[in-house]
């Protein structure tokens, strides 16, 4: 598959990928190698120049948009920024997909936005209003909304960031159950390898818009390549450069004035 | 040469935009029909445009009917006919200044309203994740805002120009002592269906104008503070300018 960004930049070239049924994959890699940029994809919010993409054996490319808004009744997916409706209460934030897809009467709605808020541990703050929320508890509220039409496959952005290791370990731990109790295939992004290591059962290493490495966590720890022992390591410079591509340092800082 | 290329390029732009915004409202129109089965949120929406603009209406209307009333009592009593100025405050309201100030009003405080709304939902991932619901959110929030922001605009305008009409009589036939009977029965005679009609009708265009400038730069709005800013700017700026254009092509055609 390859994709450019409005035909410019290329940002992905013959990327390769299958993700398992059932199972929790990983998506690693640098900032800016388009990971956000793929699971917009996958979920179709954007089309690959060449190539296929298929979602639970569906062709994306050239799907209409009813058919697209059929397959995504079958995917969650949890934004970074959680993106609550911010119009509404936490209760009707989960409530929303049901009202819009389903005629269910109020009862039953109100029990399956209990048991979703019940299962993130956010029953209680039902009533409040999305401003009122830390971003842990927003990202677990999207989270119960991303759950509650019972999806196949459940897609997390950078599931980790800015959280503290409370919230985190409770968003961790939901995605293990999640997809252990109700057999979703969970994609997850992120660039937290210590985090993603404990709940991963495969893990794609993306750079230069190529996958470069495949595997389990512990595989990953040990591949023999540079790239992914920079990544993996944490080391500053390596294949992936530190510094943007810039002129000469001291060259600059000794310009002239009239040159700079 | 180059100003005449950079004049074309300007053109040329203007042409695409407002292609893009005609194909907007074309899909508007074309989910209104369902989105009308959400009559909540269609009222919801009146309440947001209409009631909450209601207080800056009034206010503005009685203050421009008194100016009205105090100008127009001195230009007609240098004729001596005092008696007329219920007819000419009530003519310069309905056919003019109640949808033309109305509409920029409506623009300077629901416009603007809704194209933040709508940009910061933009900026914050909101029309994303419904989306991702598969939820359409030109269906489910841009035709109720539009809607609600068409239906509210003509009431707006008919309230305005009732209290101005209050107004021009309170500093009329209260404070310069124009009698009271003539200034309302020379009013019922000389202001027909035609001129009600007028006011009406553009306050109907300047409604959907409004609403759809403010709801397309809102949608299209750059996800970024500066984005939502330069939105909402161009929102109320847009509206003005297309508000006075249209406003003399409705006059011009209903000579």
């Amino acid at each position: 598959m390859d994709y450019a960004v409005n035909g410019g930049r290329p940002v992905f070239t013959g990327l390769d990928m299958d993700i398992q049924r059932g199972r929790i994959t990983a998506i690693m890699g640098p900032s800016g190698t388009g990971k956000t940029t793929l699971l917009r994809l996958i979920t179709g919010q954007v089309h690959a120049d060449s190539g296929s993409i298929k979602v639970a054996g569906e062709e994306l490319r050239g799907m209409r948009r009813a058919a697209l808004y059929v397959l995504r009744r079958r995917m969650g997916m949890l934004f970074q920024s959680g993106a609550l409706l911010t119009d509404l209460s936490v209760f009707e934030n989960v409530a929303f997909p049901l009202r819009e897809h389903t005629d269910l009467p109020e009862r039953l709605i109100r029990q399956l936005v209990l048991t979703k808020l019940q299962a993130v541990g956010l029953r209680g703050a039902a009533e409040l209003m999305p401003a009122e929320l830390s971003g842990g508890m927003s990202r677990r509220v999207a989270l119960a909304r991303a759950i509650v039409m019972d999806p196949e496959i459940l897609i997390y952005d950078e599931p980790f960031v800015g959280l503290d290791p409370i919230s985190l370990g409770v968003i961790l731990r939901l995605i293990r159950r999640l997809n252990d109790a109700l057999g979703i295939t969970s994609i997850v992004v992120s660039h937290d390898v210590q985090e993603i290591s404990t709940v991963a059962d495969v893990v794609f290493l993306l750079s230069g818009g190529k996958v470069v490495a495949r595997g389990t966590p512990r595989e990953l720890q040990s591949y023999p390549s540079d790239v992914v022992r920079q990544f993996v390591g944490g080391l500053a410079d390596g294949p992936v450069p530190f510094h943007f591509p810039a002129p000469d340092y001291f060259g600059e800082l000794l310009a002239r004035d009239e040159d700079a | 040469m180059k100003l005449i290329e950079e004049l074309w390029e300007s053109l040329r732009d203007a042409l695409v935009g407002l292609g893009a915004v005609a194909r907007f409202l074309l899909r508007l129109l074309a989910a209104a029909p369902r989105a009308l089965l959400r009559l909540d949120l269609i009222s919801q929406q009146i309440y947001n445009a209409g009631a909450l603009s209601l207080v800056i209406i009034m206010l503005s209307g009685l203050f421009v009917g008194m100016v009205l009333g105090l100008q127009g009592f001195q230009l007609l009593q240098r004729f001596g006919s005092e008696e007329a100025l219920g007819t000419a405050a009530a003519i310069g309201l309905v056919k003019e200044l109640g949808p033309v100030v109305t509409a920029l009003l409506f623009a300077g405080r629901a416009g603007t309203a809704l194209a933040s709304e709508l940009g910061l939902m933009r900026a914050t991932d909101q029309i994303s994740a419904m989306e991702m619901m598969a939820v359409d959110p030109i269906r489910r929030v841009v035709v109720p805002r539009f809607l609600g922001g068409v239906i509210a605009m003509p009431l707006l305008a008919a309230i305005f120009s009732v209290i101005g009409i209050y107004g021009a009589q309170l500093v009329g036939v209260q404070i310069m002592g124009v009698d009271g009977g003539s200034f309302w029965s020379q009013m019922r005679a000389a202001v027909g269906l035609r001129d009600i009609n007028e006011g009406i009708v553009k306050s109907c265009i300047f409604g959907v104008t409004c609403s759809l400038i403010a709801v397309y730069q809102g949608y299209y709005a750059e996800p970024t503070a500066e984005g939502v800013g330069r939105a909402t700017t161009r929102t109320v700026v847009t509206s003005a300018v297309f508000i006075l254009f249209l406003d003399y092509l409705v006059t011009a055609a209903f000579l």
